[in-house]
């Protein structure tokens, strides 16, 4: 066993771009239940995301813009999921299923002429003086703008659930429509915009896959991300900074196996393979065993103001 | 009303619709893909393929297919559905449609089924495969020729016989021009995904690899390869040439049209019978894509001498003196490996570090 060509510093750079579009994705879906809308379409709204941004970064050679674009796009497939189950209260599980099947198949299509193409090279940035440190300037400061976007927005969304009024507003709507309904609060549209963030921040993590990870479109290329962000909203109990944990251990362990595996451990391969899916999952339910972890209460109810 | 009204009028725009074309067609042939046509690799051709073979007969057969189908519980419910919709042959494009594959033949006996890279066959199961170890010999060639680091990363996908084959062949003809090769090998357990096989590439190169292969199905790491500058990649199952001339260098390329339509006229003949088919670089199922300016000429030239000399079958990629890993004879000197040794491969041969997972 040579572990000494395994280098940290370069670990660790892998680790943040394998765990970034996961974590983009989560943490918006964690939003959007959190307002009591379970939108299963994660996947879908990833994979347009992934080739609009795509796209546009190309026509535009502008990864910025790709990641703008691919909010759009996430967004405005979530938009349709959003008319669907809470103006015409259709069952938000088929619903989601639904998005994820169009959005697959939406991509496909529009991706066809940008097969074998290659995207613009995202710029890393270069922050004064934390750049520069030794090992870890490489490790954690010169990464591209969306590593640090998306663990900003970590903190965001974790500061404007517990310490703000409208976050106050949304988490009540999720667990219990009935009750914020009659205090006044206007269930549907606080639902439609959690929602439409859910969407753009899916969107932005498939598009992190095609501009930077992969970085190419091809098709399928999500390839089950958008469920395994699902799943890490659920095992983290609703919270973002687990959330967080989550989708670092999952893409962690994910890139450490397969260094390991260049690096000839000897460790049986199959064990290996199945090690993030089985370190995520065992350390969040860890973590979550005690204290309150239960869903929001009306995850998934459709809410109608007659009823 | 209405709506039976509208209904049967489609259904007499669908029948003129078909109508209108020049005959109906006599034969439909079914496909099962396990991943999308547009991954740019092995799906990309049998994709490829199938449109061609469509093509030749010119209206006479009707084609369908499935794409992303599991290779689980998933396949069997897949196949069954496109034997029910009246799909005369079914090609199976996946070694873990196997079992599912026969399971669904044995339900139809009147469906014809071909069933890519198995073993099992039966009265209305063929089996088909292309020898891509030839291939593999080559890109093992011009690998350990032009690897600087002496270390060669490896991406495997399922540890099948296939796949295992593709590894061995690969290390003995990089080891014999270059003594001091080191194989690092990862499965991902999966043919398909992109993200986690440009990570995989990404490990391997910054492990110190400078040449990466693939057994997987997309471009992904043709993509992280380039990213990282000095690293020569070869196309996998399909050409993948947009990635010419650096980092891919060369390709293997599967041509499954001759044998699709082959298949197809038997069945429109009635000559269909259960076979075993499995070409390589001769019949031309195996393509060596253009191996770029960046190799260098001598080591080019090398390479197509050796696939000229395979393609003759002067040359049999398995010859030995050929030791297992742990050291015992597999082929003795001047000795070729018989087919069946190949089919079930299940070993590595003696050199390579890792163990084969089970």
């Amino acid at each position: 066993m040579d572990f000494g060509s395994i280098n940290p510093a370069l670990l660790i750079a892998s680790i943040m771009i394998s765990a970034t579009p996961i974590l983009l994705a989560a943490i918006g879906e964690m939003v959007v239940e959190k307002a009591g809308v379970l939108n299963l379409g994660v996947e879908g709204m990833m994979i347009t995301g992934a080739v609009v941004g795509f796209a546009v970064a190309v026509t535009l050679t502008s990864p910025g813009f790709g990641f703008v674009a691919a909010a759009f796009a996430g967004a405005a497939l979530s938009l349709v999921f959003a008319l669907l189950t809470q103006f015409l209260l259709s069952n938000q599980v088929a619903t989601g299923l639904g998005l994820t099947l169009a959005g697959l198949g939406l991509s496909s299509l529009i991706g066809k002429p940008y097969e074998g193409m290659k995207s613009p090279p995202m710029p890393k940035l270069d922050i004064p003086v934390l750049s520069d440190l030794p090992i870890v300037g490489r490790m954690l400061f010169s990464h591209d703008a969306m590593v640090y976007v998306s663990l900003l927005l970590v903190v965001a969304v974790w500061a404007f659930l517990k310490y703000t009024r409208a976050g106050l507003i949304l988490r009540a709507v999720g667990e219990s429509h009935d009750s914020a309904h009659a205090l006044g609060y206007k269930v549907i549209p606080i639902r439609i915009a959690a929602i439409l963030f859910g969407g753009a921040c899916a969107g932005m993590g498939g598009a992190y896959l095609s501009l930077v990870r992969v970085p190419q479109w091809t098709e399928g290329m999500t390839a089950g991300a958008g469920w395994i962000a699902l799943a890490i909203v659920v095992f983290a109990s609703w919270r973002a900074g687990r959330v967080a944990v989550g989708a670092y251990l999952f893409g962690g362990v994910t890139v450490l196996q397969l260094n390991l595996q260049a690096a000839g451990a000897n460790v049986p391969v199959s064990l290996l393979s199945a090690s993030p899916y089985i370190i995520t999952i065992l350390v969040l339910v860890i973590i979550s065993a005690r204290g309150v972890h239960g869903a929001p209460a009306s995850l998934g109810r459709s809410f109608h103001a007659t009823h | 009303m209405k709506r039976r009204t509208l209904l049967a009028s489609a259904a007499l725009a669908l029948s003129l619709g078909t109508g209108a074309f020049a005959q109906d067609p006599e034969v439909t042939a079914g496909f099962i893909y396990i991943g999308p046509p547009g991954d740019g690799g092995w799906t990309y051709e049998h994709d490829q393929a199938r449109q061609k073979m469509e093509a030749h007969f010119d209206g006479r057969v009707k084609t369908i297919y499935q794409e992303n189908v599991p290779e689980s519980a998933d396949a069997e419910r897949a196949i069954t559905q496109m034997a029910l919709s009246g799909a005369d042959i079914i090609f199976t494009t996946s070694f873990g449609y196997m079992d599912p594959t026969l399971a669904v033949a044995e339900k139809f006996p009147n469906v014809k089924f071909e069933h890519a890279t198995g073993y099992k066959r039966a009265d209305n199961v063929s089996t088909y495969s292309a020898r891509f170890y030839e291939g593999r010999a080559i890109q093992g060639h011009i690998a350990g020729s032009m690897t600087k680091t002496n270390k060669i990363g490896y991406i495997a996908s399922v540890p099948i016989p296939e796949v295992i084959r593709g590894i061995n062949s690969a290390y003995i003809h990089a080891k014999k021009v270059n003594p001091d090769v080191e194989f690092s090998i990862i499965w991902l357990y999966t043919w398909f995904d992109p993200a986690k096989e440009a990570d995989a590439a990404r490990a391997l190169i910054e492990n110190g690899a400078d040449v990466v292969l693939q057994h997987t199905d997309s471009t992904a790491p043709q993509a992280a390869a380039k990213e990282a500058g000095n690293v020569i990649t070869f196309g996998q199952a399909s050409d993948m040439a947009e990635y010419a001339p650096m980092p891919r260098v060369s390709s293997i390329i599967d041509d499954w049209a001759p044998y699709y339509i082959d298949r197809v006229q038997a069945v429109l003949d009635g000559t269909w019978e259960s076979t075993d088919t499995w070409d390589g670089i001769g019949a031309g199922m195996v393509g060596i894509g253009d191996i770029t300016d960046a190799v260098p000429e001598d080591v080019k030239a090398e390479a197509l001498e050796l696939k000229d000399k395979i393609a003759s079958g002067e040359y049999h990629p398995f010859t030995g003196p050929i030791n297992k890993q742990d050291g015992s004879v597999w082929l003795a000197e001047g000795e070729t490996a018989p087919d069946g040794d190949l089919l079930g491969m299940n070993f590595y041969v003696e050199g390579l570090t890792a163990e084969v997972p089970n």
